[in-house]
């Protein structure tokens, strides 16, 4: 007589249902994606939803500066978060530089991810002399702390917005050209590859039609962990005084040029532009550090 | 003479987020002084909880929920954790499967050993324990233990790892060792020595050895009496002679039906059809009707009590011959 | 094993050179050299000598051979703004970097280990819950901006520590630091504490992942099973275990911790490397940049060195070689 084993059964779903319901396992990381996605529609649409154009100089009135949070102006305006030094309101500053801030961590953080990828995939699949070569100055980037590297690019090429971004460029590739390397490594040993092989497609299309999609998720997890240190780069960088211009100012700037009020008490010119970077890079690792935990193979789940 | 292990009705039940796993779910068996029981049954049967369960080892999100370990007249399973701790590695000491992961990689086998013995009688001195050490490794056929002592793990063999185990399990004179699984890993002709090496140890010292195993070829050898399991309970116990010579219950009968010296040469291997239940799901009644040669009607209802035979058996069936029972 | 240190030491000269290289090529091949080296406000006159001087219209291989002669011999330039030599002032300024980091690595540690083992042994509990809720915080808030809280709550609204500067020094043991001064203290805790609160999130999640996996392993269980206390099974057979990966992250993280003191003592006006360099930069005073590059370089190789042999002697799987 046969016998059954008996299961006991949630069989899983597949697909995006799947990835839902394993991401909203955690209410932080679901709360931290809703925060995020509106500090993304803020940063789109920031000219429309801000209440003033603070870079718009006929609108600035010096006569407005370093007022206190929740003073008005002679209109009757509102200056929610306060004015700074020039009469700017902070608020409008502030979502702004969101869109600075964001705009160039996401922009270096993609383009540092086709690099990384690129390099790493290739890495895997050729091996060789390439892959060690390749591999070896990836391990000696990682070695260097960001900062450094950052420090060094800015001090050799000079300041603007297309070096800061080559530069946070320059400091990420590593990050995912060794996950990417990882991955791939993992796959190209699965029969599918062998199988693409035999079928004599040729190698372009076997990495990017084939391995890749399979890569993506490791490179999706480093990708959000990575967009959150460049913007934390960034703003470290613009603090020194060593990034983005004054023309294009992003919530490091700001935090910087409001860090001699302090002293005086006008608190609000620097802090609350930090609360706003602080809020982006928390919810950004929150959501990142959940998507690791779900793609992580070794955690029992 | 007075059983020093009595364990009655005992039930370990892990709570897990998917249901509750009846590891063990009724075991009730004795260990007489200076005896050796051998514990028999598959990977999943429950023998190993039932080990851990008697240190008071079992890992959350398990714990024992029923019966009682009497352990020379103590229940073991209403220990605080504190008092259990003076009974490990004192009066009770284990022996693990894997010798290579059992010792701490890190530290020197002196060091390992050393603290066992400190850590139960804080009036001994470093040197005192030290010598007893050397000499512990000396009585398990270890040379030049001074130079061991100072060794660490990964400097041994398996063979040698699993003798340091059984060292130092000896080293505060237990009156019982529980070893699991201990030759396992261990090749097969290593596997003989350590065997051999135990059974001397354990009739010289006087010291009781219950011995969890899935084969029954290695605890033939050497046990007085067997205990087979089956899905946390056990179903067969007695005199190892009759036990292994005229099995009653029919899963003891497949386990040695099932070894492959048994067979002729040509004959298809014997097997036992089907598999395992879950341990969430154990069905009513006896849990090894759905690959029982004997399964009848009462089988699927009631789960069988275990009946005495003439011979000092303890057979958990509704079917073995009513000639046998007493 | 010596032949394992030769081989790294060998591959850390290599790495040396390479980073010279490009830090040579950095400076002198992109844009104009004329700009980097030379002191903006000098004359034409001044320029041509300056040109012949530094060698500046000889080939390219001729100018890197004499560039790393010179750094052998310790000479880096000279600085444009304090019209010292760059290597000197940067040496002047070492210890008091070294002093911050130090004392960064030591908060970090001390905090981080006994929590992050916590956390580790205790997942679920509402503590651990904090802390790791916690690690994740100190780990996204830029330093800077830690140091401008600080500042803002401990100095300007509390009075209660200073915010800038370092403080008197003392010597003990032939070691001059502000530490064992009480006024130095109080200088020096912000600012070693700001640069602290990023690497303590970083120990925190090692030490509990590193607790997580250890506690599973089979010689923790037999530990128990000897009858030892919990105490001692998680303080010897524990630890030892964790520790191992712990000081190599640890070892090389004290490099970052240095290169943040960049940032940290800027917002702390504290008179350290980091503060030179980012002045530096400011001022376009190229020989201070190339000389602290160079410097740091031979700091971080040095420290994976350190750190590579450090490992080896730790676990004594690697140091000693066993049966198979």
């Amino acid at each position: 007589m046969a016998g059954k084993i008996a299961t006991t059964g949630i069989v899983p779903a597949s697909g995006w249902r799947k990835f839902w319901s394993d991401f909203s396992e955690s209410p932080t990381a679901v709360g931290a994606l809703f925060v995020f996605l509106v500090i993304l529609f803020i940063a789109t649409f920031a000219p429309i939803v801000s209440p003033t154009n603070p870079y718009d100089l006929a609108s600035v009135d010096i006569m407005n500066s370093r007022l206190e949070p929740g003073s008005q102006d002679f209109d009757g305006n509102t200056f929610w978060l306060g004015t700074d030094g020039a009469g700017r309101d902070m608020l409008s500053a502030i979502f702004y530089g969101l869109r600075v801030s964001l705009g160039v961590g996401a922009l270096s953080g993609v383009v540092a991810l086709i690099i990384g990828a690129a390099v790493g995939l290739s890495a895997a699949y050729f091996g060789g002399r390439f892959e060690t070569l390749a591999m070896r100055i990836v391990d000696i980037q990682l070695s260097f702390p960001s900062i450094l590297m950052a420090l060094v690019i800015l001090a050799v090429f000079g300041k603007g917005v297309e070096k800061t971004i080559i530069a946070l460029v320059l400091v990420q590739w590593a990050y995912y050209a060794r996950a990417a390397r990882a991955s791939a490594l993992v796959e190209k040993n699965k029969e599918y590859v062998e199988a693409a092989q035999c079928l004599a497609l040729g190698d372009r299309r076997i990495i990017l039609h084939h391995i890749m999609p399979n890569c993506l998720a490791p490179l999706i997890v480093v990708g959000t962990l990575q967009t959150a240190h460049a913007i934390s780069l960034e703003a470290t960088l613009s603090f020194l005084g060593l990034g983005l211009p004054i023309t294009e100012p992003s919530l490091g700037l700001l935090i910087g040029n409001g860090f001699e009020f302090m002293y005086s008490g006008d608190y609000w010119i620097s802090i609350f532009p930090g609360v706003a970077l602080l809020i982006t890079i928390v919810s950004i690792n929150l959501v990142g550090d959940q998507l690791r935990d779900i793609f992580n193979p070794r955690l029992q789940r | 003479m007075d059983p020093i292990l009595q364990i009655k009705d005992l039930q370990t039940h892990f709570f897990t987020k998917a249901g509750v796993l009846k590891a063990v779910d009724g075991v009730s068996l004795e260990i007489g002084a200076g005896e050796i029981v051998g514990l028999v049954g598959e990977s999943g049967s429950g023998k190993s909880i039932t080990g851990f369960s008697i240190m008071g080892l079992v890992d959350a999100p398990g714990r024992i929920v029923g019966g009682q370990i009497l352990f020379k007249g103590q229940d073991l399973a209403k220990l605080s954790p504190a008092e259990m701790q003076a009974y490990r590695g004192n009066r009770i000491a284990m022996i693990f499967q894997d010798p290579m992961m059992t010792l701490n990689p890190v530290l020197r086998i002196e060091t390992q050993m050393v603290e066992t013995i400190l850590s139960h009688d804080g009036s001994v001195s470093k040197i005192d324990a030290r010598a007893r050490a050397r000499d512990a490794l000396g009585l398990v056929g270890i040379s030049s233990p001074d130079e061991r002592l100072r060794a660490y793990p990964h400097q041994f063999s398996g063979g040698m790892r699993q003798r340091v185990s059984i060292a130092i399990a000896m080293l505060n004179r237990p009156d019982l060792i529980i070893a699991d699984e201990p030759t396992t890993a261990l090749d097969v002709t290593i596997q003989g020595q350590v065997i051999h090496e135990m059974q001397r140890l354990c009739q010289e010292t006087k010291t009781a050895l219950l011995w969890i195993t899935h084969d029954l070829a290695v605890v033939a050898g050497i046990a007085e009496r067997i205990c087979v399991m089956y899905a946390g309970r056990v179903v067969e116990q007695g005199p190892n002679a009759n036990v292994i010579a005229a099995p009653m219950h029919p899963y003891t009968t497949g386990l040695l039906g099932s070894v492959p010296g048994q067979n002729r040469r040509g004959q298809p291997l014997q097997q036992i059809e089907g598999m395992v239940p879950s341990l969430m799901n154990l069905p009513t009644g006896c849990a090894f009707q759905n690959r029982c040669n004997l399964v009848s009607d009462i089988c699927s209802s009631t789960n069988p009590d275990a009946t005495s035979t003439k011979d000092g058996r303890l057979v958990r069936c509704h079917n073995i011959a009513a000639g046998d029972s007493a | 094993m010596t032949a394992f240190i030769l081989r790294r030491s060998l591959q850390s000269i290599i790495v040396l050179l390479v980073m010279s290289l490009i830090v040579f090529v950095g400076v002198n091949l992109v844009g104009d050299p004329v700009d980097m080296l030379i002191n903006p406000e000098a004359d034409q006159f001044e320029i041509d000598r300056v040109i012949r001087e530094l060698g500046l219209d000889r080939p390219v291989a001729e100018q890197y051979w004499y560039f790393m002669i010179n750094a052998f011999q310790g000479d880096l330039g000279r600085s444009f703004v304090f019209g010292e030599p760059a290597l000197k002032l940067i040496i002047q300024r070492m210890p008091a970097t070294m002093e911050l980091a130090l004392f960064s690595l030591l908060i970090a540690i001390s905090f981080g280990i006994p929590l992050g083992v916590y956390a580790g042994l205790k997942p679920t509990s509402k503590i651990s819950r904090t802390i790791m809720a916690s690690s994740i915080l100190g780990f996204s808030m830029p330093t800077f901006w830690v140091g401008i809280i600080l500042i803002m709550f401990f100095s300007v609204n509390l009075g209660w520590l200073p915010s800038t500067g370092r403080g008197d020094v003392a010597t003990y043991f032939g070691i001059t630091s502000s530490i064992f001064t009480l006024d130095g203290l109080s200088h020096i805790f912000l600012p070693a504490f700001n640069l602290a609160l990023f690497k303590l999130s970083s120990v925190i999640r090692l030490a509990r992942a590193g607790t997580r996996e250890v506690i599973l392993q089979d010689y923790i269980k037999f530990a128990r099973a000897k009858g030892l206390d919990e105490g001692r099974v998680i303080r010897v057979h524990l630890l030892k275990n964790i520790m191992i990966p712990i000081v190599t992250v640890i070892g090389l993280e004290f490099g970052s911790l240095i290169a943040f003191s960049t940032v940290t003592e800027t917002v702390f006006a504290w008179p350290g490397m980091g503060k030179l360099i980012i002045d530096a930069i400011y001022n376009l005073d190229r020989p201070i940049v190339v000389a602290y590059l160079m410097i740091i370089v031979l700091i971080f190789v040095t420290l994976n060195l350190i750190v590579d042999i450090m490992y080896s002697f730790l676990d004594p799987r690697v140091r000693i070689k066993g049966v198979s």
